[in-house]
């Protein structure tokens, strides 16, 4: 079997895999990462979202070996080392935009890619981001809430329309 | 003292959030036993056939596998079970068909197990799946409920009489009454509909780790359950033969359930068994696709509704006839959600003298169906509030005002469907969204929207839900094969913490958080004093779990029952610290303190007594601070509820959007109002789901179209807005010590009906009369209608 060697939240990584071993599986299974999610195998749901060299990339939509040398970074990462949540995680908790949390680690992955490009995301901008990030418990509300919130806009007066 | 931010009332923040938001959750599949073995299972791709060969040799040779198990392997054990019996019209009891865990002699559905291999790794198992060679003589498949009810169909069972589960006549005795009321009344509104399949879809796909340990005996089933002492006793008692103390379920975090992760699965019960057999822990992770032919699917009722209402507008009767999908086999509580959970809830929020409800419940070569978010409820509201909706449109009157005429406005209440409302104020929350929603300002955001050219639509609609199923002995007399209690007990450490192992479960609703909140206020303690343990059969009461939403009104009862005992016992215990009568002490803030006297004593000093019993009365009262306490309610608890939604149609397309949407709940006291909104928000988003875009379809040959997310639409963020949500109407629950009534499936219940109210409302506004279109409301059947 090949041996992959990437970077996972700063520190190297590398184990054997099989040519068809996804990067969701790698992570999940060979580094014990399990913070990265599957949730289906179609590249819909999105809970698989991690980073690669600073792009989000669903992580069962690659193989392990196409991440050779690759900077990857995954949920357990973002939080300080002294587990302070970052800014997106806390807007997460302040505004209640998790429920049963299986979504959770790519929404935060995919909120964090988008305000890398886009600080100040308008309400439509972030929910078509995040047409690639399915949630079940939360209507998205408080995950759009908890975007725009951690990007650093007025969420006090959110209503329809 | 309970900090501010953290007794009953207050939005306290979620502590499990850090561990889902630094990807420190521990689901199912997040488990690895050492030495595991992994499964896959392989199913039928057709709908309904004669297994004639079923040859394992080539698979069994494959690298890894350790054995390859199919039907043949578990004659003698025995067959899933139904925890429902319903009773027909004729006082016989429904046709239950055999559930074997994989097919034996015949496949049923496309998905139904057939052999499952267990191998080394999950991708030699599915490789060697591959090379399983399997003979089917196709069997004419069974799709339409209808024709399957006809004379000479072909039958899913070959041991049954037909395809005919029950027929259910509710209430019986209601029937002439009903039809005298219908056949005199001054008009009558008739509409057919269908409430269509759904696929409960949690994002957490289904995981069963099966463990043996051979030094003990003891069996450890992990799996993604919302009740893992329900699917202990089903499983140990009706399936496997394995006793409750030797076998050990938990469900630790789990990714959303919305019913689907109720159900004892055939998965559950081959991991179990599998683990024993090759003296290794087996592990089955679902994929989405499998999820589509192997999760319980919720809904797919065929409904006929008239309305029957005298010359003044006042509802007179209402009559009934649905047909009710179960899919190939009866999953776990099946039967149960088109009659008892779907037929007591025909009043609504009204007063209708006279209602017979007629339920035929149908085996077809599909998936099971089962309870699904809302259960039976969505199903009863959607048909009320549909046809009310239509009879006001016929009468040119407001629907708003036709609706609170018939309000009940009297509480109690007893309605002709069995059931008695204990409180509401059907008025009251309709003021309060009148005012939220800004219903005066309709008019003029129409004309801005048709001056855009889009045609807008208001849709109302009202629901009662009926939540925590109760009492046992009521439910036993209607054909559960369960109590429906809670339980709960509070162990009070020496240094004051305590620890609540509750049989309710989390699975998204945060009870980590809000259990603690009651305790905190009951004590006068922190929260962060109070852990909650739930999920694991070896250190919980038996509890019958989280659905229906059961847990706050019924789970946190039996916790205030259990923390009242150990009150009661630490009250003792002051006294004798204090030297003082019992009856004279009182506990607040987290002290106790003998009335009118200076005399006190904090918390932590008595709960330290009561393990360090140095000074204590012995003689009287034991050591120790732990009571357990289950709970059995005397009644539903009956949230209610007003909505409205505003949609804009592209007349050009028949695309509907979302722009407003309003929800205005009572639901009692409120023990955290974050969590209820966030409760009420994902409902309303699922409802959006069911009414625009969410259909599970299967084509004459039994085959699902909408097998993964690729054709099954799920909701997304840019097809729903923000929501105005509002609890502020309370009538608290009168026969519960919270005066809670439930809040986690109103949102599913009360939005589809005012969605599509909306769109119909909307069409009409453009001139087009269209009495109905089926959900999901898509831009093809938006257009279709517009333009027959």
């Amino acid at each position: 079997m090949p041996q992959v060697s990437m970077t996972v939240n700063g520190k190297p990584a590398s184990g054997d895999v099989e040519g068809r071993t996804l990067l969701s599986s790698f992570l999940r299974d060979t580094l014990g990462l399990t913070g990265t999610h599957v949730g289906c195998d179609t590249s819909q749901c999105g809970a698989c979202v991690v980073h690669v060299d600073g792009e989000a990339v669903k992580a069962c939509t690659m193989f392990a070996l196409e991440a050779e040398g690759a900077e990857v970074a995954t949920i357990e990462g973002q939080a300080a080392p002294d587990g302070t949540l970052n800014a997106i995680q806390a807007a997460f908790q302040e505004h209640h935009g998790l429920q049963c949390g299986f979504c959770t680690p790519g929404m935060v992955m995919s909120a964090a890619a988008l305000l890398k490009d886009n600080p100040k995301p308008s309400e439509a901008e972030i929910r078509d981001y995040l047409e690639g990030n399915l949630c079940r418990c939360t209507g998205y509300h408080n995950i759009v809430k908890a975007i725009m919130a951690a990007s650093g806009q007025d969420v006090g007066a959110i209503a329809a329309e | 003292m309970p900090k501010d931010h953290e007794g009953i009332g207050a939005g306290t923040k979620r502590r499990e959030d850090v561990r889902f938001l630094t990807g420190a959750g521990n689901y199912t599949d997040d488990i690895n036993v050492h030495g595991q073995a992994h499964v896959h299972f392989l199913r039928s791709d057709v709908a309904h056939g004669r297994l004639k060969k079923v040859d394992t040799a080539a698979a069994e040779g494959m690298p890894g596998v350790i054995r390859v198990f199919t039907g043949a392997d578990f004659e003698g054990v025995g067959g899933l079970p139904c925890g429902w019996c319903v009773t027909d019209r004729h006082g016989q009891p429904m046709q239950e068909p055999a559930h074997p865990v994989l097919a034996q002699g015949k496949v049923r559905h496309v998905g139904d197990p057939i052999a499952a291999v267990v191998a080394e790794t999950a991708e030699q198992a599915r490789d060697a799946a591959e090379a399983i060679e399997v003979e089917i003589e196709d069997l004419p498949a069974v799709i339409d409920m209808k024709a399957a009810l006809e004379e000479g169909a072909t039958k899913v069972h070959d041991d049954l009489t037909s395809n005919l589960c029950y027929d259910w006549g509710f209430v019986e005795e209601n029937r002439e009454a009903v039809d005298k009321a219908i056949k005199e009344a001054a008009h009558v509104t008739t509409l057919e509909l269908k409430n269509q399949r759904l696929v409960a879809n949690p994002m957490e796909p289904r995981v069963a780790v099966g463990d043996f340990n051979r030094g003990t005996g003891e069996h450890t089933l992990y799996t993604t359950s919302q009740n893992p002492h329900v699917i202990r006793l089903l499983m140990g008692a009706f399936v496997l033969g394995i006793p409750e103390h030797k076998l050990r379920v938990v469900a630790p975090d789990v990714g959303g359930g919305f019913g689907s992760k109720i159900f004892h699965y055939a998965e559950e019960a081959f991991c179990t068994f599998a683990a024993k057999a090759v003296n290794r822990p087996v592990k089955w992770t679902s994929s989405r696709s499998e999820a589509f032919i192997s999760d319980a699917q919720g809904r797919d009722h065929v409904t006929k509704i008239e309305l029957a209402l005298d010359k003044d507008n006042n509802f007179t009767a209402i009559r009934t006839e649905t047909y009710a999908n179960m899919g190939a086999y009866l999953s776990t509580f099946a039967p149960s959600v088109p009659t008892w959970l779907h037929g007591t809830l025909m009043a609504g929020n009204y007063k209708t003298p006279n209602i017979y409800v007629n339920v035929k419940a149908v085996f077809t070569n599909t998936v099971p169906v089962d309870a699904y978010r809302g259960a039976g409820r969505p199903e009863a509201t959607y048909q009320l509030e549909r046809v009310i909706d239509k009879a006001a449109r016929e009468l040119g009157v407001d629907p708003i005002a036709l609706r609170r005429q018939n309000f009940v406005t009297e509480f109690p209440y007893a309605t002709p469907v069995a059931v008695e409302y204990d409180t509401g104020d059907y008025h009251g929350t309709m003021d309060v969204l009148e005012k939220m929603a800004d219903l005066s300002g309709f008019e003029a955001r129409r004309k801005e929207s048709e001056a855009r050219g889009k045609l807008r639509g208001l849709g109302l609609n009202c629901y009662i839900e009926a939540c925590g199923i109760a009492p046992s002995q009521l439910v036993g007399q209607l054909g559960a094969r369960a109590g429906l209690y809670e339980s709960a007990t509070v162990r009070v450490n020496a240094t004051g913490g305590i620890v609540v192992m509750t049989g309710s479960h989390s699975h998204g609703q945060g009870h980590e958080t809000t259990f603690p909140q009651v305790i905190a206020d009951m004590i006068g303690i922190d929260a962060d004093m109070i852990e909650i343990e739930h999920g694991d059969t070896a250190n919980t009461p038996m509890g019958m779990g989280t659905y229906g939403s059961r847990s706050i009104a019924v789970g946190g009862s039996a916790m205030v029952r259990a923390a009242e005992k150990v009150i009661n016992k630490a009250k003792k215990i002051a006294a004798h610290l204090m030297e003082a009568s019992e009856a004279d002490v009182e506990l607040k803030d987290g002290q106790f303190s003998v009335a009118g006297t200076d005399k006190s004593v904090a918390w932590g000093d008595v709960t330290l007594a009561a393990y360090v019993p140095h000074n204590y009365p012995l003689d009287e009262i034991e050591p120790g601070l732990e009571e357990t306490a289950f709970y059995d309610p005397s009644n539903f608890t009956y949230p209610a509820g007003a909505y409205a939604c505003e949609v804009e149609v592209d007349p050009e397309t028949g695309k509907v959007e979302i722009k407003r949407f309003a929800a205005a709940d009572d639901f009692g006291n409120i023990i955290n109002p974050m969590i209820v909104d966030g409760q009420v928000h994902g409902g309303i988003g699922q409802g959006i789901g069911q009414a625009l875009l969410e259909n599970c379809v299967y084509d004459e040959s039994g085959q699902i179209l909408s097998a993964s997310f690729m054709d099954y639409a799920m909701p997304r963020a840019d097809d729903v807005p923000f929501y105005d949500v509002d609890h502020s109407s309370q009538t608290p629950c009168t026969h519960n010590p919270l005066g809670v009534k439930g809040c986690g499936e109103a949102g599913a219940i009360g939005s589809p009906p005012a969605v599509v109210n909306a769109v119909i409302d909307a069409l009409h506004s453009g001139g087009h009369k269209v009495d109905h279109i089926d959900m999901p409301v898509s831009p093809a059947r938006v257009w279709a209608a517009m333009n027959a």
